[in-house]
Order: structure tokens, then sequence, then C-alpha cells
């Protein structure tokens, strides 16, 4: 089969590769349909994921038809149509039985603080990822779901982690009616995240980035007010100023440890390793929320530590909840909200490319060329 | 304003919900859209075993220390190998998540686990390619010089040092190789 692989910081190409087999019985082999490029797959790109190796397939977000499954496998059978979250869990220890699916216990081997993800390093499990023609799925009786007839297919993709990680990151919020929400990063996480806060009750919604096509976006899409950081000499007291000396009450970050920040960030993570990335956006998080306010994060960062203001965030009172999305809790009600209109998630997609052209596609993605917010590769394509 | 103990703009004005399809329609707090905490729901999740069957371990599968034991299920990925493979082995064998040492040696060993692997293609039937696999070639197509002012390119400010990174395992896969011509000619009778 054709598959996206990894040869190294900011290098992927497209190989051949033996088609995954079934290593257990609860396996399923899927053939993609759909894969796309995630914000947090740039941390592996730019080589910022410990145990990243050489060969790896990445894609942590797709979609697909059942093509084998293994003796024990009971809810699915080939030529199911799934939608696969990107967390990989069991169903049954501790954690999953208590609705924790991001913090499984079973499926990765290589650390115990973070649970398995889809090509994602050996830190989360050494898995392979779905930016190829199949991938292994562990657990079929539990993380996949049928894609229901009247869904989008890009929709469904989108359910697999980045919708559901935006509307997690305002639930993580505890907005309450008529709060004000900042959400730092207009990704397709924090467009997702300002567009869920509305539904949660939100009387004001605010949105901080650097890139003016995404803050545009933000504005179409979320319908929020958006400012660029970088025109302000200092956006924390923007904001002060913007709530009436108050700050926000619910800040939520969706940067996560920055893929790419400025120069001195960019040695001292990306290059020097001296920090797991820096958290620019959770310090202004900390910063802009008002006293005793919410900091919800679910940007991803990697297990090195982070220089963090965490005596502010104690000085102030603060409540700070964060996690990995576990995925398919979410869809039963954004299923609804899909079908009521209330969300369209292909509505951020904006590139679609043969799994053949990935490289050019995180070149891309990576330096935000031709105003790309959500790529999808869509193997056998030409 | 915080200076007094009225509450500020929490009243939400009818245009914001006229606005917005679904506003509020997940504001009940009795009524969670996943709730959001832990919650104890064992048939929830499609699962039937207690605790799953085992993945067959067809060669030492490095852990954590932090475990018990294998999960019973892992990725088969890429398996350890070589000089970088030692230096991750060492990782998981020695240190715990809590240790720094653990991290920075799984990234020392990516580092390595990359120029072994370029050294590796070079003798392959496919060397490892630095145009194609930079994805430079994208820009062609995507407004590369615009792209770079005044937009708040990402990559702008590192930019020079990614021929280093790129361009840097060529330049020492071609030192290596010289010394080794050199080493081996040299070593002939004159
Ligand atoms: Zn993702
Ligand atoms: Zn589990």
């Amino acid at each position: 089969m054709r598959a996206m692989v990894y040869r190294g910081p900011y290098k992927v190409r497209v190989e051949e590769k033996d088609i995954p087999p079934i290593e257990h019985p609860n396996d399923a082999v899927v053939k993609v349909t759909m894969a796309a490029i995630c914000g947090s797959d740039l941390h592996l790109y730019h080589g910022m994921m410990p145990d990243t190796r050489v060969g790896m397939t990445f894609g942590h977000e797709f979609i697909g038809v059942v093509e084998q499954v293994g003796s024990s496998v009971e809810h699915l059978k080939p030529g199911d149509r799934v939608m696969v979250p990107f967390n990989i869990f069991c169903g049954s220890c501790y954690f999953c039985v208590r609705g924790l699916y991001s913090n499984c216990h079973n499926v990765n081997a290589n650390a115990t603080a973070i649970g398995g993800i889809y090509g994602y390093s050996h830190t989360c499990g050494g898995y392979d990822g779905g930016q190829a023609e199949y991938v292994r799925v562990p657990f079929a009786d539990v993380g996949p779901s049928i894609i229901p007839d009247w869904m989008d297919d890009e929709d469904a993709l989108l359910l697999t982690d980045a919708l559901p990680t935006g509307y997690f990151g305002a639930q993580l919020g505890d907005i309450d009616e008529g709060d004000t929400v900042v959400v730092f990063g207009a990704g397709p996480v924090g467009l997702f995240a300002a567009k869920s806060s509305w539904l949660m009750g939100a009387g004001r919604v605010i949105v901080i980035d650097h890139l003016d096509y995404r803050l545009e976006k933000a504005r179409s899409f979320a319908q929020a007010e958006a400012f660029n950081f970088t025109e302000f000499d200092d956006i924390v007291v923007h904001l002060k100023k913007a709530t009436d000396y108050l700050g926000a009450d619910v800040a939520i970050d969706a940067v996560g440890a920055e893929a790419d920040g400025n120069f001195t960030q960019h040695v001292t993570s990306a290059k020097l390793k001296l920090q797991g990335g820096s958290p620019v956006a959770l310090n202004w998080a900390i910063d802009s929320v008002r006293k005793g306010g919410t900091v919800s994060v679910m940007g991803a960062y990697g297990p090195l530590f982070s220089a963090v203001k965490f005596g502010d965030a104690m000085n102030k009172g603060l409540t700070l909840r964060m996690n990995q999305c576990p995925v398919k809790r979410q869809w039963p009600r954004l299923f609804e909200h899909i079908q009521n209109g209330y969300l369209k998630p292909n509505d951020i997609v904006t590139h679609r490319l043969p799994l053949e052209h990935i490289g050019e596609g995180y070149h891309m993605f990576s330096a935000k060329l031709d105003d790309c917010i959500k790529p999808i590769v869509v193997p056998g394509a030409v | 304003m915080p200076y007094t103990a009225g509450e500020p703009g929490r009243t939400v004005p009818e245009e914001v919900r006229a606005r917005i399809p679904g506003w509020g329609v997940d504001l009940d707090p009795k009524n969670p859209p996943a709730f959001p905490r832990e919650r104890f729901d064992p048939d929830a999740t499609g699962a039937h075993w207690d605790f799953p069957e085992r993945q067959e371990e067809k060669w030492p599968r490095e852990r954590s220390i932090e475990h018990k034991f294998l999960t019973p299920v892992f990725g088969t990925a890429t398996p350890l190998h070589g000089l970088s493979g030692a230096i991750r082995r060492l990782a998981y064998r020695r240190y715990s998540e809590g240790r720094a040492a653990h991290w920075l040696l799984l990234i020392a060993g990516d580092r390595v686990d990359a120029v072994e692997s370029h050294l590796r293609s070079l003798a392959s039937a496919r060397p490892d390619d630095p145009i194609t696999e930079s994805g430079v070639l994208s820009e062609r197509r995507h407004r590369p010089i615009r792209s770079r002012f005044g937009r708040g390119r990402a990559d702008v400010s590192h930019m020079w040092m990614d021929p280093v990174i790129i361009v840097g395992p060529w330049l020492l896969a071609g030192w290596l190789a010289f010394s080794l011509v050199k080493r081996v000619v040299g070593r002939r009778p004159a």
C-alpha cells in the first residue's frame, strides 16, 4: 500500500509499505477513504514529540471502510463505513469505564501519562496512522462508529478530532450564560471552540490569532470578535480594556505548545529542547482571564516541561481544566447539532490533495501558505 | 466595572440570540453534552471483556517502567533498531516518565535515528530526496513571495536554520563517505 512516512524533521514522503495485519482478535483493518493533516501533526513533523521514529506513518484523523476484522469483533463487518476517533481505547479499564477514553491504560505501553493515539509517535503507543491506504484499528468494537447515511464524509472526518476537541474546549470552560469567552488560536480547533461557546450560552466570544485570514474566518464562521495580537503592544492589556478591566470569564487555549513560535521560543523548544514547546498562549490565557475564572486547555502539549505562569494562576484563584478530548463521548450531541444545522464542520476545509502530494501538504500547512486552515488528503486520488 | 460589586454585562443581547442559530442549546447544566468529568458507566463502551486478550509480543517490546506489565494491546509501527534503538531502550529501561532524562534521551534517539536512517537510505534503492521530502515544491503554486511579507508567516523567523536541518545530514553523509573512501584508498600500498 501507499503510505505517508516520516523521514526526519521537516521531511516526509510517500512510500510502499505492507498492508497492516490483524494483530489482536479485536483489531480491524480499515481502508482509508479520507484523512486530514492536523495542527498537532506539525509537532511530529518538526521533530518536537519524543520518540517519533523514522518510518512512522502519521494521521490520527481519518475515515474509511472496514476491510477485515479480527476473530472477536462483533459490532463491525467488512464493508462498513466508519469514522474512527483519534483516541485508541479499550473500553474496560479503570479510566475508560469512567469515560476518560483519552486516558486509557491498556493501549499505550510506552507511557502511562498519555493514552494511545493513531500515528502520534511512540510516546502515544507506536501505532501507525491513517495518512495511508490502510490502517490497523485496535478495539474495533469500542472506538469506531458507522457513519450515518445522512452525514457528509468531510463532516465525519472532522468529527474524529477537530470539532469534538474544539467543543470539548468550550465545555471545559464551564461557560455560564452571558460569559465572555476568549479563545487563543484560530486554527480548526479554536474556530470550533469559538463556535461551540455560543451553543453553551456565551454572551461574547473573542478570538486571538496572528494570521489575518484565520481571524477573518473567526468572524465569518464563528461570528466572533477577532484580534491580531501582532497589532497590539500587549494583547493582555488590550483584552483587559476590552472587558472593562475585568478580564474574560473563560479563556480557552486552542494553541498548545507552539508548533512554531518566535525565534527564541523556536530555538529553546524546537531546536534545543529546553522546554517542551513554549506555552505563550497558555500564559496569555492565565493573564487575561478574570480572577476566579476558568482556563481550558486542549491544545497539544508534549510531555516535556513548559514554563507556565503557575504563580499567577494560583494568586488569581483560577480553575485550570484540561485533557485530550475523549472524542467518542462527544459524538451523540454533536451529531444532533450537525443535523439541526447549528454546526457545519467542513466549512473550515480549505485544501484537498492526493496522498501522493502529502509532503507538499505538510510544508504548505506548516508554513501557512495559500491561506491554509484545514487540509484533507485522499488516498488513491490523482 | 470590577471596582464595584455589580455584575458587568451579563444579559445576553437579543441581537446575539438572533444572530447565532442554536445559541444556548447546551446551557442547561442538568443536561450536559457529555459530562466533562468522570462518569461511571461500564455498559457504554462496547467492550465485551474485563481485561482484553493479549496481543502477541513478537519481539521484546519496550515499555514505560511505570506500567506493571506490557499493555494487552500495543503499536507495532517501527521496532527499535541500531544505535537509536539502544538509546531509546536505555530511556525506557532506566527512567520513569517523571524524569527529564527519559524524554531527553528519547529526543536524542530521534535525532540519531534521523541521521542513521538518512545514511541507510543512501545505500538503498530509494535515497532521501531533500527537494521533494521537504515539500518546498508546494511554494511554487502557493504565492511564495507574497506569503512572506506582512502576513506573519509562521516559519519566516527561523527559515535561515532550515537549510541546515535539511541539507545538514547530506553534508554529514557526504563527509562520512568522503573520509571513508579516503581511508580505504589511503590504506592501499602505494
Ligand atoms: Zn488532530
Ligand atoms: Zn481503557
